[in-house]
């Protein structure tokens, strides 16, 4: 009897000390995959827009997104939710991955939409969608106005106040 | 433990250490096969044989590879096609038989199915061959993303991003899995390593378990006869050969698998030297671009109908998000294969599909509307030919949701 509860003992200690260091080594090897902070510090973008004409779209880069900035034309239908002004100009600032399945849509200035050749995807100027399978409407990457720049990755009083009315 | 005497020749010296011969007799000679069966049979082999190729040829090209998003178009393109002597030859191989491996899968998928070789004792040896697909379809869509051309990356991106559809955690999952905030440098390195050393020791054991689980229920036959194989087996050690319903594995069966082998390595060979292009899409000759999205995204052919079903569905219904209810269905699609011995409400009658009215149209129903998924996949999906999809991607989803219900009703009609 005196065996049985030492090996007993010896089988419980085994299995519990393993137990633990096996769920610490998960947590490790979890940890062994996330992002490196090089990746993730990786970058605050500004953004000159005192150059931008109107209808104008530029793409720029921002941790390994595209950016989609354009500035609205006058007869362009504003959106007091996703609109950027800045003085009298109206700007959008999207993240340029369509909400489906994250191809890069592009930009239509004629019918000032911007389409996913995906899947068929559209969105209007304000990034709504539109038409086919995109659930969302392109997502506003955080960003902060400073005078006529924007910083893309710091979020601004602007940014806070439009994700709160969303 | 035996006694070790004097050896009377090399086998005799193994035997007496490893138990060489008994090994040989339970693994090879003495393991019986039915008589009645056709070439389908061979698949299991042919997949053997292909795989040997993939592991050679992914060996060398392993030697000049480099897992880095600055090198790895390069280093494949360049290095490997121009530089390497016969380094064309191993990509050529190694693609073509990517592409043959899931060719063969799928026969061999779909002769398991129409002669009901997945129930009755079977179904381990159905579930470890679909852990095998799916482990196989990880590595070829990892193995796919190592060219980092164009298609590479967004096929890369586009499959990822799937992960975002698990509720609450889907975009940090997604994050986790990449590395990054998009496919970049540290995805393609973990791709390569589970391209390269963890999916092949998975296949290796599952392939093992597959065989092993193959062992007691016995290979079916295509007049699903029940064999007593013990006494089958007696009959042909006896040597009443003729008069024996079974063949050893070696060297009677295996003799005639290799003829299939040899005839279908011939084929394979041929469009290794003459249509390796099928395996080479030319978008995937452009190098990676994360700010420029091909005109068309689509997956290698044997990817095609599960990915028709996960855009077949284009529009909400019921306030659900058509992409959800893409995703759902794909989910379903990937899933539902494995519960079929549990579908099959006839769960006893094992006979070959043109033997049951009512099964047999449900098999060739599967497999018209999955060549309709395959085709429509490739399409760009406008118009007509997104309710093109969309009707297959239902038929395919309502097929399985009717297989109980035919097996029940023909289960009940046997009984009368």
């Amino acid at each position: 009897m005196a065996e049985q509860s030492r090996r007993d003992f010896i089988g419980l200690a085994l299995g519990g000390i393993s137990t633990v260091g096996g769920v610490l080594a998960l947590g490790a090897m979890k940890k062994s995959w996330d992002p490196l902070p090089s990746v993730q510090s990786a970058g605050f973008v500004s953004v000159d827009l005192s150059g931008m004409n109107e209808g104008e779209m530029h793409t720029v880069q921002w941790r390994g997104k595209p950016v989609f900035i354009l500035r609205k034309s006058a007869d362009t239908p504003s959106n007091d939710k996703r609109d950027i002004r800045i003085g009298e100009k109206r700007f959008v600032v999207l993240i340029g991955l369509c909400t489906h399945l994250g191809c890069i849509p592009s930009y239509e200035a004629s019918s000032r939409t911007f389409k996913c050749a995906c899947h068929g995807g559209v969105f209007d100027a304000s990034g709504i969608q539109t038409f086919g399978p995109p659930p969302r409407p392109l997502d506003i990457p955080p960003f902060k106005c400073n005078g006529e720049t924007i910083v893309l990755g710091e979020e601004g009083a602007e940014y806070q106040k439009m994700t709160k009315k969303a | 433990m035996a006694q070790i005497k004097k050896a009377e020749g090399l086998i005799d010296w193994l035997d007496q250490r490893l138990a060489v011969k008994a090994f040989m007799r339970v693994m090879m000679s003495e393991y019986w096969i039915p008589k009645n069966i056709n070439f389908l049979w061979a698949m299991g082999v042919v997949l053997i044989a292909l795989f040997a190729v993939l592991l050679v040829t992914g060996l060398l090209l392993l030697m000049y590879y480099k897992p880095d998003v600055n090198l790895a178009f390069d280093s494949v393109n360049y290095t490997i096609m121009q530089e390497v002597e016969y380094g064309w030859l191993w990509r050529h191989m190694h693609g073509v038989a990517a592409s043959a491996t899931f060719l063969i899968i799928y026969i061999h998928l779909f002769t398991a199915i129409y002669y009901g070789s997945y129930k009755k004792g079977r179904e381990m040896i159905w579930l470890t061959g679909m852990v095998l697909f799916v482990a196989f379809s990880a590595e070829a869509f990892s193995g796919y993303m190592l060219p980092w051309g164009q298609m590479s990356y967004w096929a890369a991106q586009v499959i990822t991003n799937l992960f975002s559809g698990i509720p609450v955690i889907g975009d940090e999952v997604v994050i986790w899995i990449r590395g990054d905030y998009v496919v970049a440098d540290a995805t393609l390195t973990r791709f390569f390593m589970l391209h390269v050393v963890l999916l092949p020791l998975v296949i290796l054991a599952v392939i093992a378990v597959h065989f092993y689980s193959l062992r007691f229920p016995h290979v079916n036959n295509q007049d699903s006869v029940e064999l007593d194989f013990e006494a089958e087996a007696q009959k042909y050690k006896e040597g009443r050969i003729k008069e024996s319903r079974v063949v050893p594995f070696w060297p009677v069966f295996l003799s005639k698998d290799f003829f299939v082998v040899g005839f279908f390595m011939t084929f394979f060979f041929f469009l290794v030297c003459y249509h390796f292009d099928f395996a080479m899409d030319p978008i995937n000759f452009e190098p990676a671009n994360s700010m420029k999205t091909p005109a068309h995204i689509y997956p290698e052919w044997y990817f095609l109908w599960n990915y028709e079903v996960l855009r077949g569905f284009f529009f909400d219904i019921g306030g659900i998000a058509a992409m959800d209810i893409g995703l759902i269905a794909f989910v379903f699609a990937n899933v539902v294969f494995f519960l079929l011995p549990f579908l099959d409400r006839n769960a006893m009658n094992t006979a070959p599909a043109h033997k049951r009215p009512a099964f047999f149209v449900w098999f060739w129903l599967l497999i018209v509307d999955m060549i309709v998924l395959t085709v429509y996949g490739k399409l760009p999906p406008t118009g007509v030919n997104a309710w093109v999809g969309f009707f297959a991607a239902v038929v395919f989803l309502g097929l399985f949701i009717a297989l109980p219900f035919i097996t029940k009703l023909e289960s009940k009609g046997e009984r009368q």
